[in-house]
């Protein structure tokens, strides 16, 4: 039990150092390059700046949760 | 790092951790976490308009996550979700209009404040009150980290009044199966109306009143209003920053920022409830509410909005 639990832990721990790498290359690529075109779309489309901000904020969700479940099956599967 | 719509500078990794101890919260106990998300951001300088904007974005993404694992362990009323949203987006304009009412009258802060400490304080106490004495109890001091079967049968010293609400034969009558409860679709939309009305009049999701209110008044069990009032704060809080976007009142890039913190948390959150008997999460629930006077209560002695 206790052997599982560090395992469990460990593959966490991993995933989190992987998951800081890959949200800091998303900083600095991605939304570097999005600040400009949505700040345009922030002050002249105000109906479909409100529209992308739901998508992205969704689209991200959806993505961000397949990568970590991702990350944590392929360390566990390495682990074991 | 300089985010250009609503031009603040503000460090992603602080963004990121507030970020992240809200998605424990609101993937633990189904709330938005606006209490604290509000203050953390205007702390670091953004405009309490971008505060409230932008944090109903991040809430937005970090429910998605927390409601995708909650749906995966079963803890997810889809239909009662969708009729709770229509209540709560009709009190959340009504709760706004009457923000207006009490501005023109010019003395909308005081009314605020004082209501908003009642009814932290009130859900708290009675929380604190009903939680203790279930698990003090015979068949809810002995309650184990919950299986599917044992989370619809979530015992609550309040149950007596509760099964005596879902009785009133009030026509049409919604049968919930997922939840296991057959109550009228009035007093469903009762709820999320007031549920929506304290969201409109005191700010945030309120969270900490329908979660509460669902599990009392209408008898969901706590996992499944932990999951369903996540999926209902998708489809409001969406409502809201479409409404605040429009307005000006969002940056979508410090809410992507925060939310890649949020989408750990928020499954971090949901699993642990897996752990965790109901009157054991609404024990743990009671500080939050208290959290949220405190800071009223920080405003109003001193002036400063947090």
């Amino acid at each position: 039990m206790k052997k599982e639990a560090a395992q469990t832990l460990r593959a966490f721990l991993v995933e989190l150092v992987i998951y800081a790498v890959l949200v800091v290359a998303y900083f600095f690529l991605v939304l570097h390059f999005l600040g400009e075109g949505l700040q345009r779309l922030e002050q002249n489309h105000r109906y479909g700046y409100a529209g992308v901000a739901i998508l992205l904020m969704i689209g991200q969700a959806v993505v961000l949760q397949n990568v970590t479940t991702f990350l944590l099956r392929f360390i566990r599967g390495r682990a074991e | 790092m300089f985010f250009p719509i609503s031009g603040a500078h503000i460090s992603p990794f602080y963004l990121v951790i507030v970020g992240f101890v809200i998605g424990i919260l609101g993937g633990f106990f189904g709330v938005g976490g606006s209490f604290i998300a509000g203050p953390a951001l205007r702390v670091v300088g953004l405009d309490w308009n971008f505060a409230v904007g932008t944090d109903l974005a991040h809430i937005v993404g970090k429910s998605v996550v927390a409601v995708r694992q909650h749906r995966a362990f079963g803890n997810v009323d889809l239909k009662l979700g969708f009729i709770m949203a229509i209540g709560t987006i009709a009190g959340a304009e009504i709760g706004a209009q009457l923000i207006q009412m009490l501005k023109r009258a010019g003395n909308v802060n005081l009314v605020v404040s004082i209501v908003s400490i009642a009814v932290y304080i009130s859900i708290s106490t009675f929380m604190i009150w009903e939680s203790r004495k279930t698990l003090r109890s015979k068949k809810g001091g002995t309650v184990a980290p919950p299986t599917a079967a044992a989370k619809k049968h979530d015992p609550s010293s309040f149950d007596h009044v509760t099964r005596s609400i879902q009785r009133w034969n009030l026509p049409p009558m919604i049968h919930l199966p997922a939840s296991g409860v057959t109550i009228s679709l009035w007093i469903i939309i009762l709820v999320a109306f007031i549920g929506g009305l304290f969201s409109g009049f005191l700010g945030g999701g309120a969270g900490y009143i329908r979660m509460p209110s669902m599990v009392y008044v209408l008898g969901i069990p706590t996992h499944l209003a932990v999951g369903t009032d996540l999926f209902e704060i998708i489809i409001s809080a969406s409502y809201g920053t479409f409404s605040h976007a429009v307005k000006g009142n969002v940056d979508i890039l410090i809410a992507l920022v925060m939310h890649t913190g949020a989408a750990v948390g928020a499954q971090i959150g949901a699993i642990c409830t897996q752990y965790f008997a109901g009157p054991k999460i609404r024990l743990a629930f009671v500080p939050l509410p208290l959290i949220g006077a405190a800071i009223v209560i920080y405003t109003l002695m001193t002036g400063h909005k947090l």
